[in-house]
Order: structure tokens, then sequence, then C-alpha cells
């Protein structure tokens, strides 16, 4: 057998408790928590704080039980791209079998679990984030066109939706803007990677846009993106989430993006190669800190308001 | 009589895994009990009608 998955026999090869856990993508589950937290505490309703615990650590679940069903599907993809060979499955620690089905109990588990702590809306919106993770992006996208993580980012942008329907039980504009947010967050920041990761995506085969139409053109779509997002996370500014501290932090956090990818439009990639591709990785940083810092802005925000009454439009 | 066993590498490395598991289920138990507490104490009416009429449970236009 050469295949690495099959390489499960010796106990000293026996996943230990670390391992199941890493199946979960502990680092984009703490996104999906941060995000999440944000949707309920900035929606206009009062959640108690045991039941806004429990939602945020169901949606976190079923997160990351979209990322066991992930690795269980992209095995194959994972064991030829170096930033993703150590992951549990392609290292031999965890079967495809026992990847699948914690992926599927987990999910269900996330699903009944929130519908019972909050409503059956955000359960809802968690079950389809799932299938829309594990199915339509894992299964479909991501080897088939350029746009795999523009359409796939959907799914990473749910999460503040779900947490908004925690509390008041449905959809509404602002919980519609945090989900545009990281809708259009996702591209350049995934993009900005694959300029810098380009090889491990060509050598497995994933049509990334770096992959399929040349860095130039990623470049381009990354300051379009960067330029498409801005107003409309300004916009969130002047609904009932926003306010003076999430203006501020908006204007400043969107023109440093938009001119980060202004900055990355005009190099090329001799200019690239030379540095080690040092704005890029730069830019790649400062998109985590983005998400993070307008996410945080948005709370700060709502803190503000309910701790002094001020500062909402 | 059995013989005493012989603490093997293959217990140990399973301890963890067993504990990790161990502790997320208590984990849960104590969400399913707090979440049922926090229901329960927020809830308004927790009676049922249970075959028994109860006065207190019916809408009071209907009372009257």
């Amino acid at each position: 057998m050469t295949d690495a998955t099959q390489n499960v026999g010796s106990y000293e090869d026996e996943a230990q408790f670390g391992d199941y856990v890493a199946l979960l993508k502990p680092r984009v589950m703490s996104l999906v928590v941060f995000t999440a937290a944000v949707g309920v505490f900035v929606a206009p309703v009062h959640v108690h704080p045991f039941v806004a615990f429990v939602a945020i650590l169901f949606i976190a679940l079923g997160g990351g039980a979209s990322g066991a069903l992930n690795m269980w599907y992209d095995h194959d993809i994972d064991a030829v791209m170096k930033r993703t060979s150590r992951r549990p499955v392609p290292a031999g620690k965890v079967t495809k079998g026992e990847a699948l089905t914690i992926g599927l109990w987990l999910s269900a588990i996330a699903v009944v679990m929130l519908g019972l702590a909050s409503n059956w809306v955000a359960a809802g919106i968690l079950a389809f984030t799932i299938f829309f993770y594990a199915v339509i992006y894992t299964m479909w996208l991501k080897r088939w066109t350029p746009q795999n993580i523009v359409i796939g980012g959907a799914a990473g942008a749910f999460p503040p939706m779900i947490g908004w329907a925690v509390a008041t039980g449905g959809v509404s504009v602002e919980s519609v803007l945090m989900f545009v947010i990281i809708f259009m967050w996702t591209p350049p920041h995934f993009w900005a990677l694959s300029l810098f990761m380009n090889e491990d995506y060509s050598k497995a085969g994933v049509p990334m846009l770096t992959v399929t139409h040349g860095k130039t053109v990623t470049r381009k779509h990354i300051l379009a993106y960067a330029a498409l997002l801005a107003p409309l996370a300004i916009y969130a500014a002047f609904t009932s989430i926003g306010g003076w501290i999430y203006l501020a932090a908006a204007l400043y956090l969107n023109a440093k993006f938009v001119y980060g990818a202004w900055q990355l439009w005009q190099r090329n990639d001799a200019a690239a190669e030379a540095d080690g591709y040092k704005a890029e990785k730069k830019y790649f940083r400062f998109s985590l800190t983005y998400l993070f810092a307008s996410f945080g802005a948005l709370l700060v925000q709502a803190l503000w308001v309910q701790g002094f009454g001020m500062g909402a439009w | 009589m059995a013989a005493p066993r012989a603490e093997h590498e293959l217990h140990k490395r399973r301890f963890s895994r067993n504990a990790g598991v161990g502790i997320t289920l208590a984990c849960f138990v104590f969400i399913v009990f707090g979440l049922t507490y926090v229901k329960i104490t927020n809830g308004g009416l927790t009676q049922g009608f249970d075959h028994v009429v109860r006065p207190e449970l019916i809408p009071t236009e209907e009372s009257n």
C-alpha cells in the first residue's frame, strides 16, 4: 500500500485526542467563534449568556464538523500540498472513514443542539452552511472552477448571520451585511495566500486563479474585490449595528485594505520573487487583522451602545 | 487467578484519548443540564395539562 491514509495499524500511529481536534480545523473555528459571537452580541435582542455560550459553541462545532468532512474528501489533495500534508488523515493518524463518521455525527449533533438551544432558523442556516462547505465547495467547486473560493467563501460568511438568527430568530439587512463583509473579504485573503503558495495548489491540481489565469490577473482581482468590499463595509456603519466607533475603524481599515491591494496590483512577479513575496505575505497577514478588527469594532460599538446608551445613530 | 497486568505503552497512549473523550462527554452532560436549567427558569409556564384541567393555565377570556 502506498496510500498514506492506509498507514494505520501499529499503536505508535494511533490517533491521540489532539488529532481528532485537529480534524475540526481549530484555527478556522476560532474565526467562526469570533464572528458568530459578534452576530449574537450586536443583535438588538438580549440572549441569556449561557444560551449564547452554548449557541456559539455548537455553531463552532458545526464549522468543525464541516472541516472534518472537508478533510475526509480532500485527503488526496492534502497529502500533496506541503501546507496540509501533516493533517491527521494524510499523516495516517486518522482514517478517512473515521473523519467521515466524525464529520457526519458532529454535524447532526451541532444542528440539533443549536435548534434546541436557540431556534430552528439558526439551526437551519447552520445545516445549510455545513452542506454548502462540504458539498458545494469541497466536492464540487474546489476542483472545478477558479471561482472556487469566491462562491465557497459564503460558507465562512454565514456564522455572524447564524449568531444574529440565534438572537432574533430571523435574517435582516444587518446580518446580510455582516455576511457580505466576510464574503467579499475571502477572495482577496485567499488569493493573496495563493500568490506565494502557488506551487502547492499547482501540484495538487486545484484550479486556483493563480494557476489557471496567472498572478497578474489575480492581482487585478484582489484589487477589484477590495474596492467592492470597502463601500459595503462602510455602509454597515449607517445601519443599526453601526456608529461612530465602527465608522472610524471601517474607514481606516478599508482605506488600508484597498491601498494594500493597489500596491500588490502595481507589483509584478519579478519584483515579488526578488523580495520573497514580502508585500503579498504582509497583505495576507493584514487581511486577517482587517477581519478581526472590523468585527471587533462592531462588537465594541454594540458594547458601547449597550453600556453607555450612546454612540449609535 | 489473573496475573497483574503490566502497564503497556499502548495503555499510556490511549489514556489521553480516553480522558479527552470522557471530559468531552462530561462537558456535554453539563451543557444539556445547564441549558435545561436556563430554559426552565426563564421559560415562563412549565406546567402542562397532564389530563387534569388547571384553571391557572387557561387564558383569562376563556376562564371568564
